[in-house]
């Protein structure tokens, strides 16, 4: 399976042009304020769980909602479900245990799990989100899921003996649940794996995670693969033997000064390009945003190029979210119509600017 | 006979309470130095500063710390809390998924007595307890911290040395002063600097009567460093042996060590709370792979320091300490 062969499913019916710069996500999005009031009267026991669950859903809908009002080619839930990226997971398999929050930074505190027996799976709960989301979305869901490496290192093990012996299970496990998924119908996962970015020598580590990962999978199931920031050089090339049709990685906050990493020895999988800097509240301008796609045409063919923001969008206020995805798509679509009409030089696809 | 001392190497996780209670009252970013003055979240720290000081006494450490609870930013903090640095960027904590603002000197870094004051609020509270200071040592602080006054990693070394010296000169009476130094295995000095961290040390040291432990981390010293580091006139050096043994063992039988050591045994960054007798198994295990000398003291100890952890968990990881160390001599 290669990436360019799955990546025409996402081609809408209306597309205006002859060539397709996948547009996607990369995640979580901004919460509507709205939620965080709900949530709050919830754990004030003012809200049933039936009511936060009404609206959660709620919030779901509206942010798929935005995604295709910007204009995506694949949408989201934005992750509204989701309070932080390993408790989700940690919250929904057994074996895990929360004996309460720990400090990130200054007063910042997350609930990190425990490992206190053997993980194993139970019902699934992936697919639930997917469904929702599937169900209120007119194009396709992109379904993230926190890989088992991070899992792995970002949570206490009293159990295992290694990252590795824990992440091994937990990728089994996340398996099943992606295999769920593509009996429901997605067709578009992304396993995000930040911590790899602290510790690029455990790339083998993530390799075997992502055989395991992606077991049994049809075709048509497109598999992204991201992390953000951290040295690229470091994992390349040994990605070009991972088992997935996309490499996601945030290169807009840097001005693409780990481009050259993906030219020699070429990136096999298709790119997945950020576009847009997740940690940067302004919105940037559409020629901005086809300078930074047209980069990507320096390290792949058109056919190969997915665009999507740098990260996760969820800490930028919303108005900044909408309007950077509206222009990212703007902007893939400019360069679209440029390459249909034969005025991107493939060999010069971004001269320097002045 | 070797007289084992149970003690951690301080930076307590916030009681859980406090967390909250602080952080909406802060708000994010404090101040230079959160809960300064009388304020109601300068009575939340101390609240939880007792709470901490009562945890110890209560599990029957031999040595209490202040805990350090206002220490936002890690190790960093002596110098963030100085009117010479201005705020620098935020970066990661080591090689963990921990964050802090990195301190920018700009100017010589003056003492405060904010760490005196900690000691001394503790020093009321727990009356003739014997109390350990923490510090981050000379070569820590100046490697997080940002230079932009000195221009010379030799004599930026130097003057942060001088700074936390100051600091020491006004502690209260203090049993014992634990000196941090993750950066020298994490991030060691290269060559010329590592020769002047002795010096560095001894310039800290030399400004207390209390017994000073210098105590790395997260792995074994390189040789070269531990070489030098044994220059150092302290009364014990201290090893992470959760995270390393054998090079450490191979240090210390190749140029010896001093007479009395810490020895990190508890592992302060995993919920897994470890048997006393295993945790005394390994303490006898050490002094066994070191047949050539009998160490006067062992200070029994968390392998980092304990805020990585929830708070139940570093409470009950207290009571193992004690209980190691709590019965018969070695």
């Amino acid at each position: 399976m290669t990436g360019a062969e799955n990546r025409e499913q996402f081609r809408p019916a209306d597309h205006p042009n002859d060539h397709f710069l996948l547009t996607t996500v990369v995640g979580s999005y901004p919460r509507p304020t709205w939620l965080a009031r709900a949530r709050e009267l919830a754990e004030e026991g003012e809200f049933s769980a039936d009511d936060l669950a009404e609206a959660h859903d709620d919030a779901a809908g509206l942010v798929a909602r935005e995604h295709e009002e910007a204009g995506l080619d694949t949408v989201s839930d934005g992750e509204v479900r989701r309070d932080e990226m390993v408790e989700h997971v940690a919250a929904n398999v057994d074996g895990f245990e929360f004996y309460g929050p720990v400090k990130v930074w200054d007063h910042n505190y997350i609930k990190k799990p425990s490992v206190v027996r053997e993980v194993s799976g139970g019902d699934p709960w992936l697919v639930d989100e997917y469904a929702f989301a599937r169900d209120v979305a007119s194009r396709p869901v992109k379904v993230s899921i926190t890989g088992p490496y991070t899992l792995a290192r970002w949570s206490f093990d009293e159990v295992y003996d290694s990252d590795a012996a824990l992440a091994a299970d937990l990728a089994d496990i996340l398996n099943a649940e992606v295999r769920a998924l593509a009996a429901a119908g997605a067709r578009y996962v992304q396993f995000d794996e930040p911590a790899l970015a602290a510790e690029p020598d455990d790339h083998p580590v993530v390799g075997e995670c992502l055989d395991r990962l992606v077991a049994d999978l049809p075709d048509e199931m497109r598999v992204s693969f991201h992390v953000c920031y951290g040295d690229y050089g470091r994992l390349q090339p040994a990605v070009n033997d991972f088992p997935i049709d996309e490499f996601d990685v945030e290169l807009c906050n840097d001005d693409y000064e780990q481009l050259p990493t993906f030219e020699d020895p070429p990136l096999e999988p298709d790119l997945g390009l950020g576009v847009v800097d997740a940690h940067a509240a302004r919105v940037e301008s559409v020629a901005e945003i086809e300078a930074n796609v047209r980069q990507g045409l320096r390290v792949v063919p058109p056919e190969k190029l997915t665009v999507s923001p740098d990260c996760g969008l969820k800490l930028l206020p919303r108005d900044v979210a909408r309007g950077k995805l509206a222009n990212l798509v703007t902007a893939a679509r400019n360069v679209e119509a440029a390459l249909d009409a034969g005025e991107i030089d493939l060999d010069d696809p971004a001269p320097a600017a002045d | 006979m070797t007289e084992l001392v149970a003690t951690t190497p301080g930076l307590f996780p916030l009681p859980d309470w406090a967390k909250t209670e602080v952080a909406d009252r802060a708000g994010s970013g404090g101040g230079r130095h959160p809960g300064d003055g009388r304020g109601a979240v300068a009575e939340a720290y101390g609240r939880a500063r007792r709470e901490v000081l009562d945890d110890q006494v209560e599990a029957g450490l031999d040595r209490i710390v202040e805990g350090q609870l206002r220490w936002t930013d890690m190790l960093a903090h002596p110098l963030v809390a100085s009117d010479a640095t201005e705020r620098g960027d935020v970066r990661r904590y080591y090689e963990n998924n921990n964050f802090y603002r990195a301190p920018r000197v700009v100017a010589e870094p003056t003492p405060t007595g904010a760490v005196a004051e900690e000691l001394r609020a503790a020093r009321d509270h727990v009356g003739d307890a014997p109390l350990q200071a923490v510090l981050p040592g000379p070569y820590s602080l100046s490697d997080l911290a940002i230079d932009d006054r000195y221009g010379d990693p030799a004599e930026f070394l130097a003057a942060v040395a001088e700074f936390l010296a100051g600091e020491v000169e006004r502690f209260p009476e203090v049993e014992t002063l634990f000196l941090l130094e993750p950066s020298l295995v994490v991030n060691p000095p290269g060559d010329d600097l590592d020769a002047r961290v002795p010096e560095a040390v001894d310039v800290v040291a030399d400004a207390t009567d209390a017994d000073v432990v210098v105590y790395a981390y997260w792995g074994a010293l390189e040789e070269k460093v531990y070489a030098h580091l044994m220059d150092a006139t302290v009364e014990a050096l201290g090893f992470d042996f959760v995270t390393e043994q054998d090079r450490t063992l191979y240090n210390v039988t190749e140029y010896g060590t001093t007479d009395a050591i810490a020895a990190g045994v508890v592992d302060g960054q995993n919920t897994r709370v470890e048997d006393p007798e295993t945790v005394r198994e390994r303490v006898d295990w050490i002094d066994e792979r070191v047949p050539a000398q009998e160490f006067d003291r062992v200070y029994v100890t968390a392998s980092t320091e304990l805020f990585y952890l929830p708070t139940t968990i570093a409470r009950e990881k207290l009571g193992v300490l004690a209980a190691a160390t709590g019965e018969v001599e070695a």
